[in-house]
């Protein structure tokens, strides 16, 4: 698992990856009331605002930590937002993308220095 | 706190502090091209009876609604209003222009919002309204950009019956957000020539009936053809009282209603403030502008009322914010909602009979005025008629007879090329001494 600065986290199969929140983010957040999912088909480049996420304290947009082609959205968050609180790094994800360059991923934080980087915020 | 005006001396004083010899050197670097002198013919100063006089003369010049035969509509409307909405709005717990600052402090005007919202929905047949819109003009915009939010498509169709100041608002608040609007010729009877120019980019379609020639349209069709492309179907209505009668929007396939509700509580008020009504299908209610009141329960279970999605809005969402309003038009708003229920179903019903068969009455007197043509096949309240020759000229012939006959169509949009064409509406004001008149005005000037 990968993780950006703006609190995405990526998990590559193959060419498809699974992005969604991190822990950290679903906490600060607090509880989720919302989620807009992106539609399948959907091709977003690495830094566009493709999903959104609202909480009883603020509306954020999600970014894609990569570019791709929207594969599969998460139905099952936008139907029961508190998902994202209860599991963000497991079935609280928000969309799988297949990724033209999955040596995109590998450019982004590893857990650690993902650790590291929330020590400075 | 009171206003004190400034004395000469305090002038003199406080420009002797910043070294200015007068006023105009604090306007020195404003280009001499750029501060004509002469730019307002106005005198500096009078006393408040000289005013009170220049201004009773200057409203002299006025002809009120209410004063002889008047048959404008297009977009304006003379309805009665009861003394008692005047009395309601004017109580200081109601009294107010906006949704108010800390809004949940005043229950009161919230509870209002909420009967607001739920009567609009009501009368579109849509599942949520807002809690309103400047004026059905600026609503028309809101509901293209809406569209375009939706559906990620840039181009908008607005059909020929649309109002014309409804497209040339629109124009100009979507333009700038990317909008590509197709703008169709204007049509009497043509709200269904719209299926024609939907395809495959187009975000939505908008329709109005009644159009602005007073043309009825079952919009269905259209409706069935819009969703099938993928796009939405708005529907403008300017004539509020019609809902009494017509099938509503949401009925007809419209996922979002926008109208003028003007003509419910509020007087012609010289063409604004006005009060723009906001209904859409619940799906789209997070693309939805505007404030937004919901009901809840408090900590006690004790029913409530909160502004609610307000991360649609502009303070919490800034930039991605649905939209630049974050208001709403508070007090003809709740003429609008005194008015209503004092109506209730059954009176708009009523009241939306007698407009009806006032113009019928007034179309069967225009229909025997030789070299009249009838252009509005079904109508409502209004209608469209052909003159022979310019209809501005016989509407200010019909003036100098006491009787204002309508809207001459070049008014409202002079590249139509329509300009023998007059609009006309009566309304339960409107009496048959009053279509007499009118009759009579226009067999003298049309000389038969």
């Amino acid at each position: 698992m990968r993780f950006t600065k703006d609190h995405e986290w990526v998990e590559l199969d193959g060419d498809v990856a699974t992005v969604g929140i991190t822990a950290y983010a679903a906490e600060q957040l607090g509880d989720v009331v919302f989620v807009e999912v992106p539609e399948v088909g959907r091709t977003v480049k690495a830094g566009d605002g493709f999903a959104v996420v609202e909480s009883v304290k603020a509306a954020s947009d999600v970014y894609a930590p990569i570019s791709g082609e929207v594969v599969e959205a998460n139905s099952a968050v936008a139907d029961a937002p508190e998902t994202v609180n209860a599991a963000p790094e497991a079935a609280g994800w928000f969309a799988r993308l297949k990724v033209a360059d999955p040596a995109q991923v590998e450019q982004l934080m590893d857990r650690a220095a993902y650790e590291t980087y929330l020590q400075t915020l | 706190m009171r206003y004190l005006p400034l004395t000469p001396d305090d002038r003199a004083e406080m420009l002797a502090v910043i070294g200015a010899a007068d006023i105009d050197a604090l306007f020195r670097d404003v280009p001499a091209a750029a501060r004509p002198a002469d730019l307002f013919d106005l005198p500096l100063h009078a006393g408040e009876l000289e005013v009170e006089r220049e201004l009773a003369g200057l409203a002299a010049r006025n002809r009120p609604a209410g004063a002889g035969p008047f048959f404008c509509g297009a977009g304006a409307y003379r309805h009665h209003v009861p003394a008692s909405v005047d009395h309601l709005i004017q109580r200081s717990e109601f009294l107010t222009s906006y949704t108010p600052y800390q809004p949940e402090i005043a229950q009161g005007t919230l509870q209002v919002l909420f009967e607001f919202q739920t009567q609009v929905a009501a009368l579109t047949g849509l599942d949520v309204a807002n809690a309103s819109m400047y004026d059905g003009s600026t609503a028309c915009a809101e509901a293209v950009m809406m569209a375009q939010r939706v559906t990620r498509r840039e181009k908008a169709v607005l059909s020929g019956g649309l109002h014309p100041h409804y497209a040339a608002t629109t124009q100009t608040i979507a333009h700038a957000e990317g909008m590509h609007i197709l703008r169709l010729p204007a049509a009497i009877d043509a709200e269904a020539a719209v299926i024609a120019a939907i395809d495959a980019e187009t975000a939505c379609v908008v329709v109005q009936t009644p159009n602005i020639f007073g043309v009825v349209t079952d919009v269905g069709k259209i409706a069935e053809a819009a969703h099938a492309a993928g796009a939405l179907l708005i529907v403008v209505t300017t004539e509020a009282v019609s809902f009494g009668l017509l099938k509503p929007p949401g009925a007809m396939g419209a996922d979002i209603a926008v109208a003028e509700g003007q003509s419910i509580g509020n007087a012609l008020n010289f063409g604004g403030p006005y009060v723009g009504l906001f209904a859409v299908r619940e799906k789209l209610v997070r693309q939805m502008p505007g404030r937004l009141c919901g009901e809840t329960v408090d900590a006690d279970g004790r029913r409530g009322f909160v502004l609610t999605l307000s991360t649609r809005e502009q303070h919490i969402r800034r930039e991605k914010a649905t939209s630049n309003i974050c208001t709403n038009s508070g007090l003809c708003a709740l003429a609008f909602s005194i008015h209503l229920s004092l109506l209730g179903g059954a009176g708009l019903r009523q009241l939306a009979e007698v407009n009806h068969a006032r113009a019928r009455e007034l179309k069967a007197a225009l229909a025997g005025v030789a070299g009249v043509e009838i252009l509005s096949p079904r109508v409502f309240n209004e209608l469209a008629i052909r003159v022979p020759g310019d209809a501005a000229a016989l509407v200010e012939a019909a003036l100098a007879d006491g009787v204002v006959a309508g809207v001459p169509y070049s008014r409202l949009d002079p590249t139509a090329r329509l300009d023998d064409v007059l609009l006309l509406a009566a309304t339960e004001t409107t009496t048959s001494e009053d279509i007499a008149a009118l009759t009579r005005t226009l067999q003298r000037n049309l000389g038969r």
